[in-house]
């Protein structure tokens, strides 16, 4: 059995680093925050651009983000007039057990006040932080987004096969994987479907893919049609261009759709490959599935794409070996090697499995060494939900 | 030689990682690396392209992702260039790739 180091918390999930993090409800907060958490090492801060109104979707990301076992400790930082409270993103976190904390500017009288309570407050929590120590852990208390952006042709033959063949390896140890942007699975439902444990998990990827499709109609798009650069590519059918998408979450069953809208955001409840319905924005798709609990992410890139995250680890995988060699900086495995024929995607995919575990262990990402952290939370329109009948 | 990934144990097309002529031969490696055939090419395929490994009858499955990706449009040979010429999805038909799309 393979083991990875985390850091147990409260709960009993186990993280892969041991973030602070400074969370604000909105961005009026956000210049303080990132102030703050600049003066303490770890830390770091995030923010939303949706507007200070209650809007169910951002309250879950970020509650989400704030109970990812990655982050050891939460400073909210808020304004004060904000009806998306830092009460309300805290009664979400708090049942994870760890550290909680509020500030609000209003209430602390004004932003250098605010400041050096926030560094206070940081810096006690990172000190408790660094008592802890990493401990060995079964994969089963893993779990692994897979992620594609600046997509080339080599994205479906070399890097999202091998990643595959590491998510595969993961949830045969007892691992969870988490694969998402449903726009990319059009015309794969039936395929996906019959990958479901149950009649029922196959309706609900059907449903979820079906109001995807409805979403692009109502905006003019039939997005079962193909570009012709795709056509150009060798991409034959949208069925090849989903399938070679979504090969890099494996191939094992689907235990389930995970919910990822106003009605709320689900958790993986068992190990096993899960899908989240969410968008195929690259940054906001990784941000989504890391607040539903990934601790680390597999992310495949032809043409390389450079993005991190705050709060997790991205391992950034092309299978492009000119990108490879040109970006050597940004791209953490090279999955070229496939194409000349020098390594199988099963040995490829071994090695990507090893990166995930040693990355898992501590070992820093190339985006994270570079200090990479991206955030972006998304919500879908709720006039266009609400006239399409979703919500 | 030029090589070509078949992606899954079950697939019956594979993709040339390098642009190939008529007549040229491609090895064809597994998913696990090994050599599973070097068919001589009937037609040039370009990179990222696929090749048929298996002679198919029109109506037969085409196989990548270990998936049915479509259906032979007409019959294919092995080494021949497979794609919207002669596969049919089931979803869109590939005749709307053939000449300009509306």
């Amino acid at each position: 059995m393979t083991e990875f180091w985390g850091f147990e918390r409260p709960d009993g999930s186990v993280g892969v680093r041991n973030h602070l993090l400074v969370l604000t409800p909105m961005d009026c907060s956000y210049e303080p925050a990132r102030k703050i958490a600049a003066q303490v090492e770890g830390a770091v801060a995030v923010t939303q651009h949706h507007g200070c109104g209650y809007d169910e979707m951002v309250a879950n990301a970020l509650i989400g983000t704030g109970r990812n076992p990655n982050v050891a400790g939460v400073l909210l930082v808020g304004l004060g007039c904000e009806s998306l409270t830092s009460e309300i993103l805290a009664e979400g976190i708090r049942p994870t057990g760890k550290p909680v904390e509020i500030l609000v500017i209003q209430e602390e009288g004004g932003t250098l006040r605010t400041m050096e309570r926030g560094v206070r407050i940081l810096q006690g929590m990172a000190q408790d932080v660094a008592d802890l120590k990493r401990e060995p852990f079964p994969l089963s208390r893993l779990k692994l987004a897979v992620e594609c952006g600046g997509s080339d042709a080599t994205s479906g033959l070399a890097a999202n096969p091998a990643v595959g063949v590491a998510a595969d390896m993961l949830i045969d140890e007892g691992g969870t994987v988490i694969f998402g942007e449903t726009q990319e699975m059009t015309g794969t439902q039936h395929i996906l479907a019959r990958r479901a444990i149950d009649e029922e998990v196959g309706k609900a990827i059907h449903a979820m893919i079906g109001r995807q499709e409805a979403r692009m109609r109502a905006m003019g798009v039939d997005s079962r049609f193909m570009s012709k650069g795709n056509v150009e590519g060798g991409l034959t059918t949208i069925e090849e261009k989903s399938l070679g998408a979504i090969r890099k979450g494996g191939t094992r069953p689907i235990q389930g759709v995970l919910e990822n809208s106003r009605a709320g955001l689900d958790y993986p409840s068992r190990p096993g490959l899960w899908l989240q319905d969410g968008t195929g924005w690259d940054v906001p798709s990784v941000t989504h599935m890391v607040a539903a609990g990934a601790q680390v992410v597999a992310f495949t890139s032809g043409r390389g794409s450079t993005t991190g995250h705050a709060i997790a680890p991205v391992l950034k995988v092309t299978g492009n070996p000119k990108t490879y060699e040109k970006m050597r900086d940004n791209m953490d495995i090279n999955a070229g090697t496939v194409l000349d024929g020098s390594e199988s995607l099963r040995s490829v995919g071994e090695r990507i499995f090893g990166a995930i575990v040693e990355v898992a262990s501590g070992r820093k990402t190339k985006a994270e060494a570079l200090g990479y952290q991206d955030f972006i939370v998304y919500s879908t329109s709720r006039i266009a939900e609400r006239l399409l009948g979703f919500c | 030689m030029k090589k070509a990934i078949q992606i899954d144990e079950k697939d019956n097309v594979a993709t040339v990682t390098s642009d190939v002529e008529t007549g040229e031969t491609v090895e064809v490696l597994s998913p696990d690396g090994e050599a599973i055939g070097m068919p001589k090419l009937l037609d040039p395929v370009p990179f990222g392209h696929k090749l048929a490994l298996v002679n198919l009858e029109k109506g037969d499955r085409v196989i990548k992702y270990g998936e049915v990706i479509g259906v032979a449009a007409k019959a294919i040979r092995v080494g021949e260039w497979v794609h919207v010429h002669n596969v049919e999805s089931a979803t869109v038909p590939t005749s709307a790739y053939k000449g300009e799309r509306g």
